[in-house]
């Protein structure tokens, strides 16, 4: 071994050890991340179940799913008509009342009671609140209003309000989640 | 000057030790402390072995569901398991379905979403195993004066507790003759059960596993008290530290790892160093 | 201060010379712990306990962090959310561990320093408030872990609470009124624990602070080694960067080596059963004891049984238990010897292994013993040696003590002569 050569084993070594020094702090780095994402029991959240017997027409009711209101809307034949009114194409974000119900309970529209621009709970779900200028919902954050199919029509949202995943457990009965 | 202070304070000290030890000393040739029932007779648990044993030991799944029978049909009676939930089965090979299922099975206070008073319901995968009680009162006036503690960390809030769980089940005897004659007044009060493996000798809950077939286990093993005993225990190691599989094989990953680095390190070290003698 | 011989700070690239004109922090780490810092080639490996101490101070903060972030400082959930940390958070039972197991750690770390430093005289002229910011931090960080075993709010976490305060009660007139202002009410409970989760979360970074002091202090001299010889030449040192760098890169992986054992293998072996029985203020469990660090002192503090002329027991404990570490601040005035290595100091030598050790040993296993005979008795002994030892044999050792003859250098004792150093004497 010449000289030169055992100077490039002891390097080697040197840069080994402070390699793996380096793997240790990013091995360290990996729980202390992880750590604050969701919870097996934040995760394990369940599902909702919401009775919507007691719903009439025009009425509409706030339920929680995930820590969020999810608004329950039992559409008149007039907001329905309206809803299928409107010219899809010229929506921010084109969407049927069809696609955002399901079939053959188109009356029922089921979304998240958050807004998508940034998060606040629009208004129109409640009893004698505004309803907004499209018959719909209104957010008083920063004045989206959404039409009776939910959909964005005015104000800054980009998107519409949020169809979550549900399914109808029974003719009363619908499970979102 | 500062050596005499500190000399006087340290005689202090060293004055009223030698005081306190002589008394001690004196109290303990003319009075000596009477011996106690609990101390000539409380046995430390039997010697056990698990699955989980070791450094290398895990948990055996059908062992813990086995376990879990025996909490369901036999201790859930009075004993609650409060920082488990039902979802956390799966843990134990339980699927999705048979969660849910289980969970079912079990009712849960809840709320009638009609007039808001408080009612029950069968119970989701995400909530806890309910409490046999309401409170510490109800426990106290169905069980002899006596709470049922709860069994989630039962394992960890005892020395050996797995041993000690599995003792104290299997542990139940006659009081012996030879504590009756030393010590008269330590007879096993009326409703009490005598256990040398619990701390005071005489425990009120009843023996929970009397006869062998008190439950039918679904996979045919043979459901001995000794086996039932030591399926509850390792169950009941699991409800107290769930995450026991996963730490040492984390702790072997990172062992090896380390050891490694430590070997670069101390070449690395021995680099550094070769030629300057220190 | 350091050794004229010292490396200087030299930034090349740009941008480090237009940090070092505006803050020259880089160049403060390349002096503290970096080329420009020379130390004693001759430090044996109980010099690394320091760095590792540091380390631990740095592992217990990130994993408190931690801990935090899913606590409840409530006496309703506190004890709940401590659980749900290790069985629902991601790696939260790895924090937990690391946490618990990371507090004993430094503790087994601190206390080979401590020793090494009575060993070694390490406390004497020019050192002494290095050794004194050693004390205090010291005492901070057995006040912090004490706040931080109540917060899981078990059995032991209340009794501990409980106990500890009431020594409080022990101080003539305002003991009572003292007590209740430290725990917020009559007994441990919600206003109790949320100060001292505050406090808990508070006294570390005072302790980084004193950290930060003491180190500033060593450097001023700079460190001691095994001999107690002061450096006196260039061939006396080797600088931090990369000798001692290396040296304790290693130890660290010794240390992570059985720390991660602990961690992940008997995470429970240190703490004490009854505190996984949540708080019950009705019951005190049939046998309390703190945690193991806490034992000689907790051994000293019941070792005294009887009234003491008008001073009652309770306060004479509390008085020696105290005392018992601030014994600790008057050290480098009652040993005057001006050899300060025990190597060569045949006397204290015998003391220290023969007379200290084995009396810590003693109040070590007594304190975690029920408090029983022949506990109490051995306690006793033990504590009168240890209060004898700092405040009578201390002093009077030193004074009549013979040294053994000294190296002339540290180059000497390690290469047998120093033919380096200029002033070296005819005769050795």
């Amino acid at each position: 071994m010449t000289e030169a050569e055992g100077v490039r084993r002891r390097d080697f070594i040197n840069i080994a050890a402070v390699s793996a020094a380096g793997v240790a702090g990013v091995g360290i780095v990996v729980p202390l991340v992880s750590q604050m994402s969701a919870s097996a029991d934040v995760l394990a959240a369940s599902s909702t179940e919401i009775d919507i017997s007691a719903i009439k027409p025009g009425q509409a009711i706030k339920a929680e799913f995930r820590k969020q209101p999810v608004f329950v809307r039992n559409l008149t034949p007039k907001e329905i008509e309206e809803a299928n009114a409107v010219d899809v194409s010229s929506l921010r974000d084109p969407q049927t009342l069809e696609e955002r119900t399901k079939e053959g309970k188109t009356n029922w529209l089921i979304t998240m009671g958050v807004c998508t621009h940034l998060g606040c709970v629009p208004l129109g779900a409640g009893e004698g609140e505004a309803k907004g200028e499209f018959g719909g919902y209104f957010c008083p954050c920063h004045g989206s209003a959404y039409d009776t199919a939910a959909r964005i029509r005015k104000g800054p949202a980009p998107k519409n309000l949020e169809v979550p995943e549900y399914e109808f457990a029974s003719d009363t009965v619908v499970k979102i989640g | 000057m500062a050596r005499i202070l500190s000399i006087l304070v340290g005689l202090f000290f060293t004055v009223a030790l030698a005081w306190s030890f002589g008394k001690g000393a004196y109290t303990q040739i003319t009075e000596p402390p009477a011996a106690t029932a609990e101390h000539e007779f409380h046995l430390h648990p039997k010697e056990v072995s698990h699955s989980f044993d070791g450094p290398f030991g895990r948990y055996d799944n059908q062992q813990l569901q086995r376990g879990f029978q025996i909490y369901k049909e036999v201790c859930s009676a009075c004993h609650s398991l409060s920082h488990v939930a039902f979802r956390d089965l799966k843990a134990i090979g339980y699927s999705d379905a048979e969660v849910k299922a289980i969970a079912k099975g079990f009712q849960v206070p809840g709320i009638d979403p009609a007039t808001g008073e408080a009612n029950t319901r069968p119970g989701l995968p995400t909530d806890y195993f309910p409490k046999p009680f309401a409170n510490d009162i109800a426990a106290r006036a169905a069980n002899n004066n006596a709470v049922p503690p709860d069994l989630s960390l039962m394992t960890k809030a005892r020395h050996e507790g797995t041993a000690y769980v599995y003792s104290l089940i299997t542990g139940y005897q006659e009081q012996p003759a030879e504590l009756l004659k030393e010590f008269p007044d330590a007879k096993t009060p009326n409703g009490l059960h005598y256990n040398p493996y619990f701390a005071n000798l005489n425990l009120a809950m009843a023996p929970p596993l009397t006869a062998e077939g008190q439950v039918t286990y679904a996979d045919g093993t043979k459901a001995t008290v000794d086996q039932m005993a030591q399926d509850v225990s390792a169950f009941l190691t699991w409800t107290a530290e769930p995450k026991l599989d996963k730490r040492k094989q984390t702790g072997w990953a990172v062992l090896g790892f380390l050891l490694f680095a430590t070997i670069l390190g101390y070449m690395s070290y021995r680099n550094i160093w070769a030629g300057k003698k220190h | 201060m350091s050794f004229p011989w010292a490396k200087q700070y030299t930034p090349s690239h740009p941008f480090m010379k237009w940090m070092d004109e505006r803050l020259p922090l880089p160049r403060l780490v390349f002096n503290a712990v970096g080329s420009g810092y020379e130390v004693p080639r001759n430090l044996n490996y109980f010099w690394n306990f320091g760095f590792l101490a540091g380390l631990c101070l740095v592992l217990q903060i990130v994993t408190g962090i931690v801990m935090a972030m899913h606590y409840a400082s409530n006496t309703a959930v506190a004890f709940d959310s401590v659980e749900m940390t290790v069985r629902d958070v991601n790696w939260g039972w790895l924090m937990r561990y690391a946490h618990a197991n990371g507090a004993s750690a430094f503790f087994v770390v601190i206390y080979i320093h401590i020793f090494r430093g009575f060993y070694f005289g390490s406390y004497k002229a020019p050192r002494e408030m290095v050794w004194l910011l050693g004390v205090v931090i010291f005492l901070l960080m057995m006040a912090t872990a004490f706040m931080g075993y109540v917060l899981p709010w078990g059995q032991m976490s209340f009794w501990g609470a409980k106990v500890i305060t009431g020594l409080f009660g022990a101080i003539p007139l305002v003991g009572e009124p003292l007590q209740q202002w430290l725990l917020g009410g009559f007994a441990p409970d919600n206003a109790a624990l949320n100060r001292f989760f505050s406090l808990h979360y508070l006294l570390p970074f005072v302790i980084l602070g004193v950290v930060i002091l003491h180190i500033w202090a060593l450097h001023i001299p700079g460190s001691s080694n095994p001999t107690g010889v002061e450096v006196k030449s260039e061939s006396d040192t080797v600088p931090f960067y990369p000798y001692y760098v290396a040296k304790d890169g290693w130890a660290i992986g010794v240390f992570a080596i059985l720390y991660c054992a602990m961690v992940f293998f008997f995470p429970n072996a240190l703490g004490h059963p009854d505190n996984y029985i949540p708080a019950n203020p009705m019951s005190t469990p049939a046998h309390i004891v703190p945690e193991w660090y806490f034992w000689p002192f907790y051994a000293i503090l019941r070792a005294f049984t009887q009234d003491f002329f008008f001073i009652p027991a309770k306060l004479m404990g509390v008085l020696a238990m105290f005392g018992a570490i601030l014994v600790w601040f008057f050290l480098p005035w009652l040993d005057k010897s001006p050899v300060r290595s025990g190597t060569y100091r045949p006397l204290y030598k015998k003391f220290f292994f023969f007379g200290l050790l084995p009396a810590m040993a003693v109040l070590f296993y007594c304190g975690g013993a029920p408090a029983a005979e022949p506990f109490v008795m051995l306690s006793q002994l033990a504590a009168l040696y240890y209060f004898a030892h700092f405040l009578i044999i201390i002093p009077i050792v030193s004074a009549i003590e013979k040294p053994k003859p000294l190296p002339f250098s540290i180059t000497e004792s390690v290469l047998g002569s120093d033919e380096g150093a200029a002033l070296a004497p005819a005769a050795h």
